[in-house]
């Protein structure tokens, strides 16, 4: 097991390399000059850019200046933002709890709609009720969600007023301070009546909007793997001893029908971390995938490169978690190859 | 006298095409969607002729109507217009036009470079093999929109690096397909029989290997021209697709998110066209998939 870890970890190290290498390029390929690029100012005197050259390191050779980049980011210096002047590590962290307390939610509802839909789609195959099931996985994963927000948004929230229409908490009743960045937690430690009701208001629609695409391919999935289960040998001998249809397909197969499943669930919260870049503009959500889009907006590079080089890492770490979760639950990828 | 009652009840297999339609139409829903499918292609080739106007033509006195089914509509105007006066019927057929486009313009290209990077590292092995997975592991460890804003934020919104964008994002899909199954028919006799017989390698390659590789690849066409669609449709909603005043879907609904309250079709019918184009090309990809691949079929 810790010779594959090693494996699996030394394998993220080029990935890593070509990212940085990658984002390096990229600074330098955007349109317009690096020092109005990166200082946000346009019509400098010829001292004063020879001044910023030097000061930035562009004088330097390529080669050094990439070693330094990396240098810098092995040091946790992802660069400094040039619209809000600090260093683009601090901001991101502090809107990514918004997206991990998004991405949480909307992973549980497509969970537990998910994998009970494909049971019981499975369970009754063929039928009315599989039919059913399986045509509204299908509207799902064909959903362009930007547009699925919007119909929620206009349904919920505008004609019915049962929920906020952007945002995280009505901040005018509800201020409290920002300790953990977590806003179900921050509202629960500052102790005011409906704080917590006011949050989980703001959070229903975005995680359901976020969470339909991978509740669809969630209930794919469960549905075709019980499906190869149900045939197997050792569910005819438990149904031939008489145990119920529902202990049979509930607990026997259903077990061993999950795992390829908690694999492309683990899989699905990287692309969902970064998924919620549409999500969060729909509702002005402040997360980082919000973020990234303004940065686009206001050309903010220095932010947009750090930004993706954060997010990419992050993707990558929980895909080897995936991973080694998925080798210790089953042996033959651990010593297959 | 008995050998001729044999003869002439021996019927000959069908054909490998119709075997493949008898099962495809068993599939209710797949032959459902190949209609629409094709209803789509008709209306974006005949947009021209079937549009009532030119869809950037902005009528002064007609701005906001909504569509007939709806009190003050004008019949001018089947399906109303948009902030400015502009005809949304027309709009939406034109821009079926815009998404089939980078629909199949992604499809056929990320196929064609996949197909020629997943053969060469397949038969090629060693280092060049090592370079291509490497690069495509790098591909898939960005996630897709994060990378797809990357490569925009280089080269600048518009159509065609749209397509690009989405094009390096999908190609490693038809690579590690490609590569995949390759290998797993270098091993079988039928490609030693041809090696010994002297065939060149390119004629290996794309004669004797790639017609056996194509059932999967097909399949995975299918579903990645609705995955590009909908992407698509989601960089021109964040203003990084087709810049206005083109009539991509996507981009249509990001202008009117200001109106969605007082006139919420103006909203709904692109978002509709996407739904229902990205529906029907999966349906159509389900039942292809279980007509060309056997091993799967009865799930």
């Amino acid at each position: 097991m810790f010779k594959f870890l090693l494996k699996r970890l030394a394998l993220t190290v080029p990935t890593f390399v070509a990212l940085m290498f990658i984002t390096f390029v990229m600074i330098r390929m955007v349109p317009g000059d690096p020092i109005e690029v990166r200082r946000g100012e346009r019509g400098i005197s010829p001292e004063r850019l020879e001044m910023l050259r030097h000061e930035m390191g562009l004088d330097q050779p390529v080669w050094k200046q990439f070693l330094d980049y990396v240098w810098g980011i092995l040091h946790g210096d992802f660069g400094t933002s040039i619209i809000s002047k600090s260093p683009v590590l601090h901001e991101f962290l502090t809107l990514f709890p918004a997206t991990i307390e998004l991405t949480f939610f909307a992973m549980l509802i497509a969970v537990f709609v998910g994998v009970p839909a494909g049971v019981f789609a499975a369970a009754r195959r063929g039928g009315i009720f599989d039919q059913t099931l399986m045509g509204i996985a299908l509207t799902g994963y064909s959903m362009p969600i930007f547009w699925w927000g919007l119909l929620l948004v206009l349904f919920m929230s505008n004609t019915l007023h049962l929920t906020p229409v952007s945002g995280r908490v009505d901040l005018i009743k509800f201020y409290y301070p920002q300790v953990t960045g977590f806003a179900i937690i921050d509202s629960l430690l500052s102790g005011k009546p409906g704080a917590l009701a006011d949050v989980l208001r703001h959070l229903i629609l975005p995680s359901i909007v976020l969470g339909t695409v991978p509740m669809a391919v969630i209930a794919r999935m469960t549905r075709s793997s019980m499906l190869e289960v149900l045939e197997e040998d050792y569910v005819r001998t438990a149904r031939a001893k008489g145990l119920s249809a529902w202990r049979v397909v509930g607990l026997h197969a259903l077990r061993n029908a999950l795992i390829p499943v908690v694999v492309s669930i683990g899989l699905q919260v990287g692309t969902l971390l970064a998924g919620a870049v549409l999500t969060e503009n729909i509702f002005s959500w402040p997360g980082v995938g919000h973020w990234l889009t303004q940065s686009i907006a206001r050309r903010d590079y220095p932010a947009l490169q750090g930004g993706i080089l954060l997010i990419a890492t992050i993707v990558i770490i929980v895909n080897v978690l995936v991973d080694l979760t998925y080798a210790a639950i089953n042996p033959r990828i651990r010593y297959g190859k | 006298m008995a050998s001729e009652v044999i003869a002439t009840t021996t019927a000959s297999p069908p054909s490998s095409l119709r075997a493949f339609w008898n099962s495809f139409s068993e599939n209710r829903g797949a032959v459902i969607g190949m209609y629409v499918v094709v209803a789509i292609v008709l209306i974006a080739i005949f947009a021209p002729v079937l549009a009532p106007y030119n869809p950037l033509e902005q009528f002064k006195g007609a701005t906001k109507l909504p569509p007939f089914w709806v009190q003050g509509s004008d019949p001018k105007y089947w399906l109303g217009t948009d902030a400015v006066g502009r005809d949304m019927l027309s709009r939406l057929m034109y821009g079926a036009r815009i998404s089939l486009f980078i629909g199949l313009s992604v499809m056929l290209v990320s196929m064609v470079l996949g197909v020629i990077l997943g053969l060469a590292s397949a038969f090629y092995g060693g280092i060049i093999d090592v370079v291509i997975i490497r690069i495509m592991d790098l591909i898939m460890a960005i996630p897709s929109l994060v990378l797809e804003i990357l490569i925009i934020a280089i080269t600048g919104p518009s159509l065609l690096n749209t397509v690009i964008a989405i094009t390096i994002v999908y190609l490693p899909r038809y690579v590690r397909l490609l590569r995949a199954s390759a290998i797993a028919e270098l091993s079988k006799d039928y490609v030693t029989a041809a090696k010994v017989s002297g065939v060149g390698k390119l004629r290996l390659m794309l004669v004797t290997v790639l017609p056996n590789c194509t059932a999967p690849l097909i399949v995975q066409a299918a579903l990645g021209i609705s995955d590009a669609i909908l992407e698509a449709s989601g960089l021109g909603f964040l203003g990084l697709g087709a810049q206005p005043p083109t009539p991509e879907w996507g981009a249509m609904l990001a202008d009117t998110r200001d109106l969605m309250q007082s006139h919420p079709w103006v909203m709904a019918l692109p978002g509709l066209c996407i739904l229902i184009t990205v529906m029907a090309i999966n349906l159509m990809g389900d039942g292809l998939r279980d007509a060309l691949d056997p091993r799967l079929r009865k799930s």
